[in-house]
């Protein structure tokens, strides 16, 4: 598990109150406060409890498929001719992407709090169908909120979750996105509190799930870390990873924040362009605002109210960015960075014809900024990105946008 | 000096009678209409008065209250003219108060001190901000204490025994009972345990405790009203201004006498409420 951290660390966060700097914290009705403040000692008595790390681990090895490989990736090094690139193939995991690792943590807390029913929210569907997957192995039901306008272009994913026992509920409010999605859940969790556990994918929401899902998530970090190690015996020059909420970047940045050489780039869900509303860049291009339980940036007017966003990506289709890298942005330990729909969707097609992987569009951002990256680089220096989901749920969105009927 | 909310709950209780607290969305369907709406509401018998402020993103409400948001920020409502809106009542009320409901982030964003300053200027007598728990006390509520604007607190069903006095605390005005657990326009809970709860409630504060959530009729506030010193109804009245509106979401000659009629009909049942519970 995680080492203590040093005097000074940058992974000394949140404090009691669920604070980064002045991110995060505790924004939600009344009714919730209980859950949460339940929620918050049930996951301190936890992550210090042996046994309940032990299953986690087994659950781990044996079910998800840990520790995902750290990949070379060659031919685009020597395409790219720069700096060296690895890959964490975290879309190796059951259920093809990071999500799992944070669902398989959660449904652990909700058993050991005695909650029967489990809901979700889903953006591309990967955080739905890994809650379905945890909550058909636990023998839970399972209710995921699923924008409808998600829910037609992640066909193949809603199939998924309910061939796994899932009820998909389809939410038309707002633009039918995972935004909507997230209201609905906590509109279910405050109507259905006794029974309930909220299984958040991302890490954002009322403390403590930034910090839960961060470090449900931080076992990508901590694996990397040490592979990297072993493979090259030194820390690689910069990680990379896609951010929508944030997750998979966070559990990728997180054991890296203390060691000074390591440069950190999160990449957004840059859409159309960041001149008008059709991008999900909430650093680049959002303020700090207060929704969903935290303060955090945010793409809002100036009234306040909560702009829609745009991506290719569903999983990054998210107006708002976990508390934590807000913090890491404005103390600038961490670089925030845009990529363009046309980008990824190039960098999806590169990756596949290149290595045989065919990526997810969300961490396609990232491999686009390893595209602009890695060619400044010299060849003695060494790229880690999280690869962190397949993409063979994107196949149709892809095909469409190529012009090519499936 | 002794605020409107005070002097408000002071007279209802030499009435011997609860309040009748009505919310409305602020620039639903249109800024004019929901004035209308606004200056309508005490002369059809409403004793206080929750002037909503529309957000994108209203988690803890419903469909009724969702919608309504979404119109009026299709016409344009911005918190400014929110609290447009409460000035121009005041010009014609200086007595009914007015307590302003809604989320933090329009108020972040307005910027906090600007918004006390001038909700305070603008004639309002209190707030409930339901996505700032007492744990984020600083963000809002003290600062609003501070300069004379209530803070008015939901406590729920889940709020418990050991937490009520965390709630209770920094709270002014009156207590908000939410009577069950979920979003706004639910169904009505039993009335039984109602009264129970208000009780519990009473035990730790001698602030008015007003009860809402699912209160859609004259009976309903009849019922709740001989259990509570005050009766909200939000998401029937709303309801009202949907039903009167084109089918382009647009207002209509019936959209305020739709409302009135209707609280009337409530203040009728809120008025009798204490007459039962006295037989």
């Amino acid at each position: 598990m995680n080492e203590t951290p040093k005097p000074n660390s940058f992974r000394s966060g949140p404090d009691e109150d669920g604070r980064f700097g002045i991110f995060g914290g505790r924004f939600v009705a009344e009714t919730l406060m209980p859950l949460i403040l339940d929620l918050q000692a049930e996951w301190e008595k936890a992550k210090n409890d042996p046994e309940f790390q032990k299953e986690l681990a087994d659950l781990g090895t044996h079910y998800i498929g840990r520790p995902s490989p750290l990949y070379y990736a060659e031919r685009l090094t020597e395409h790219l001719g720069g700096a060296k690139i690895y890959f964490k193939r975290e879309e190796l995991n059951h259920t093809g992407s990071h999500k799992i690792n944070n669902c398989i943590g959660q449904i652990l807390l909700a058993k050991r709090m005695g909650k029967t029913r489990i809901i979700a929210e889903t953006g591309a569907g990967q955080h739905g169908v890994a809650s379905a997957t945890v909550a058909a192995r636990f023998g839970l039901p399972c209710v995921v909120y699923m924008g409808a306008t998600d829910v037609e272009r992640q066909a193949p994913n809603v199939f998924r979750m309910k061939l796994l026992g899932a009820e998909v509920k389809a939410v038309t409010a707002g633009s039918g996105t995972l935004k909507d999605a997230m209201n609905e859940a906590l509109r279910d969790w405050v109507t259905n509190v006794d029974d309930t556990y909220y299984l958040i994918g991302t890490a954002a929401g009322p403390h403590p799930y930034p910090e839960m899902v961060r470090d449900f998530q931080a076992v990508i970090g901590q694996e990397a870390r040490q592979q990297i190690l072993e493979a090259e015996g030194r820390l690689p020059d910069v990680v990379i990873a896609a951010v929508g909420g944030g997750s998979n970047a966070i559990g990728l940045f997180h054991p890296f924040l203390d060691d000074e050489g390591v440069k950190i780039v999160g990449v957004e869900a840059g859409g159309h362009g960041l001149d008008g509303n059709e991008h999900c860049a909430s650093i680049t291009a959002g303020s700090p605002g207060v929704l969903h339980g935290n303060r955090t940036y945010l793409l809002q007017d100036k009234d306040g109210q909560i702009l829609e966003g745009h991506s290719i990506s569903a999983g990054l289709d998210y107006p708002g960015i976990g508390p934590e890298h807000s913090w890491l942005n404005d103390i600038g330990r961490a670089e925030y960075v845009p990529v363009m729909d046309d980008e990824a969707l190039e960098a999806f097609q590169l990756l596949t014809k290149l290595e045989g992987i065919i990526p997810a569009l969300e961490p396609s951002h990232a491999i686009a900024e390893v595209i602009k990256r890695a060619p400044k680089m010299g060849k003695d220096q060494i790229i880690l990105m999280n690869l962190s989901g397949r993409g063979d749920k994107d196949i149709f969105t892809v095909g469409k946008l190529l012009g090519v009927g499936l | 000096m002794t605020s409107r909310m005070d002097t408000r709950f002071a007279k209802l209780k030499a009435e011997g009678r609860p309040a009748l607290v009505t919310y409305f969305m602020g620039g639903d369907p249109d800024y004019a209409t929901s004035l209308g709406i606004m200056k309508a509401l005490p002369e059809a018998g409403a004793d206080v008065i929750e002037l909503g402020m529309p957000f994108s993103d209203p988690m803890a409400d419903g469909p009724t209250i969702q919608l309504a948001g979404q119109r009026a920020l299709k016409g344009g409502q911005t918190l400014a003219k929110t609290l447009d809106l409460a000035r121009d009542f005041r010009k014609s009320d200086d007595e009914t108060p007015i307590v302003m409901m809604g989320y933090y982030n329009p108020i972040y964003i307005y910027g906090v001190d600007k918004f006390i300053d001038d909700a305070l200027a603008a004639g309002i007598d209190g707030l409930i901000i339901v996505d700032l728990p007492p744990e984020m006390d600083d963000e809002l509520c003290i600062p609003a204490l501070a300069k004379g604007i209530n803070f008015i607190r939901l406590t729920t069903p889940t709020t418990d025994e050991k937490r009520l006095p965390t709630v209770l605390n920094n709270t002014s005005g009156f207590v908000y009972y939410v009577s069950m657990n979920g979003i706004t326009g639910s169904a009505l809970p039993d009335p039984s345990l109602i009264s129970g709860a208000v009780a519990r409630i009473k035990d730790h504060t001698d602030l008015p405790v007003c009860v809402g959530f699912g209160v859609k009729t004259a009976d309903h506030a009849k019922a709740i009203g001989a259990a509570a010193d005050g009766v909200v109804v939000g998401t029937a009245i709303v309801a009202q201004v949907a039903g009167s509106l084109t089918k382009d979401g647009a207002a209509t000659a019936d959209t305020v006498s739709a409302v009135s009629t209707f609280v009337r009909g409530l203040s009728t049942g809120v008025r009798s409420a204490r007459l039962v519970a006295a037989e």
